[in-house]
């Protein structure tokens, strides 16, 4: 087993007085998935802030040894500005040359790049979602935080994200994702022998 | 340095694309210095008209200030900030850069003219002016504290006046005071340069703490 990139050793988090969820043990390595299940409410939203680093976990302690591209319900695209606009302040935010993989590779990914120099006010809700997917930068030592990536997205989309997540794996990162649809999951290229694809169940 | 030039061009291009929203302080300002010059009849006590561009000029700020993080916070940008800046305090120097730019320098350049009309001659303007350049920047850095620990409120604006109005009021009185002459005006301008000096170092520590406690809820 390799070190963890991400690992949360006896969480708990609780939402006002309710506890979510407790003790919860949770590691991911290079190339795992790691799918988080269960009904709403049950706490998926809540876990990902808490591995982000958003949220406080009451107990417990999150270890990161990598970098995290958080996508949550909330786009983090500024409707008045383009995604090229978006993703060029991101990149300097984060101190990376942009994305790693140059903002224009990064749109044509998310299948964007037609409607690049228009602000985000002007696109439909996929159209947004995709630009916000279009901040994943794939490789090793970084971990995707999904919290129901494919909510408007089409069936293209869906296949663009599954070949994003299949690449994303390969080169040696992980994805924890929230989702209530099993995510669309792309031929090639494979994963690392050592990783794994798992499900943890909350609310259960 | 590289975040700190991100943030402020980012912050100003979104005041560049939305004009309306981002000049709805000033128009508050020049406005109401109007309606105070009619409604006084010029001409009147310059310790009177100062305090009164004063005012305004702080009204202004709170008004200002509402808008500064609700955007974040709406569309989600406010959780990238908190995950990606590490440290924040390069991005919110930025942010509160490109603020006082919109909101804090254009009443700091309005204010001679506001003296004009207030008390029909700009005998005292420069004084005014260069108590509001010292102390628009305190108000600004206050009022986003304020705009920090209300963020994700609905309604937050009342809440915001009530945290920051007791922390204003000193900025204001030394303010007004700076702006008159003599060895009391002399005193209270170092006064507001200390205030500025101490805003401008504890004030950013203390929004980055109040957004990362916003994401709790």
């Amino acid at each position: 087993m390799q070190t963890p990139l991400l690992a949360a050793e006896r969480l708990s988090c609780a939402a006002a007085e309710r506890v979510l969820f407790d003790e919860l043990q949770l590691a991911a390595a290079p190339g795992d998935l790691i799918e988080v299940h269960g009904p709403n409410g049950s706490g998926k939203s809540t876990l990902l802030r808490c591995l982000a680093g958003l949220l406080a976990p009451r107990r417990g302690r999150v270890r990161r040894r990598c970098a995290i591209d958080y996508v949550g319900h909330k786009p983090g695209v500024c409707e008045r500005l383009t995604p090229v606009e978006h993703l060029r302040w991101l990149a300097r935010l984060r101190g990376d040359p942009p994305l790693g993989l140059g903002v224009d590779q990064a749109l044509r990914r998310v299948d964007l790049r037609g409607a690049r120099h228009e602000v985000c006010a002007a696109l439909s809700a996929g159209q947004v979602r995709r630009a916000a997917l279009a901040r994943l930068t794939p490789g090793a030592g970084r971990v995707w935080l999904l919290d129901e990536p494919l909510t408007g997205l089409d069936a293209a989309a869906e296949q663009l994200l599954g070949a994003m997540i299949a690449a994303h794996r390969a080169a040696g990162g992980a994805v924890v994702c929230a989702t209530h649809r099993p995510l669309p999951s792309a031929p090639s290229p494979t994963p690392p022998a050592s990783s794994s694809r798992r499900t943890v169940q909350l609310g259960a | 340095m590289s975040v700190f030039w991100a943030q402020l061009r980012r912050d100003l291009l979104l005041a560049a694309r939305g004009p309306a929203e981002a000049a709805n302080p000033l128009v508050f300002f020049a406005l109401c210095t109007l309606l105070f010059g009619l409604g006084t009849q010029s001409g009147g006590d310059p310790a009177v008209g100062h305090g009164v561009v004063w005012v305004l000029a702080l009204f202004a700020n709170v008004l200002a200030a509402e808008g500064l993080f609700a955007r974040d916070h709406e569309d989600g940008t406010l959780e990238l900030m908190l995950v990606h800046a590490r440290p924040l305090l390069p991005l919110l120097l930025g942010k509160l850069v490109a603020h006082w730019l919109v909101c804090g320098l254009p009443v700091v350049l309005l204010s001679p003219l506001a003296a004009l009309v207030l008390l029909g001659s700009l005998a005292g303007a420069p004084a005014l002016l260069a108590s509001l350049l010292l102390g628009t920047p305190i108000l600004a850095l206050l009022g986003a504290v304020g705009a920090a620990l209300t963020v994700g409120v609905s309604r937050g604006g009342l809440l915001l006046w009530v945290l920051v109005a007791p922390l204003q009021l000193p900025v204001l009185i030394f303010g007004v005071s700076a702006a008159g002459a003599g060895a009391a005006g002399d005193f209270a301008f170092w006064m507001l340069a200390a205030m500025l000096a101490a805003s401008l170092t504890l004030a950013p520590f203390a929004i980055a703490k109040a957004l990362a406690i916003s994401q709790e809820y």
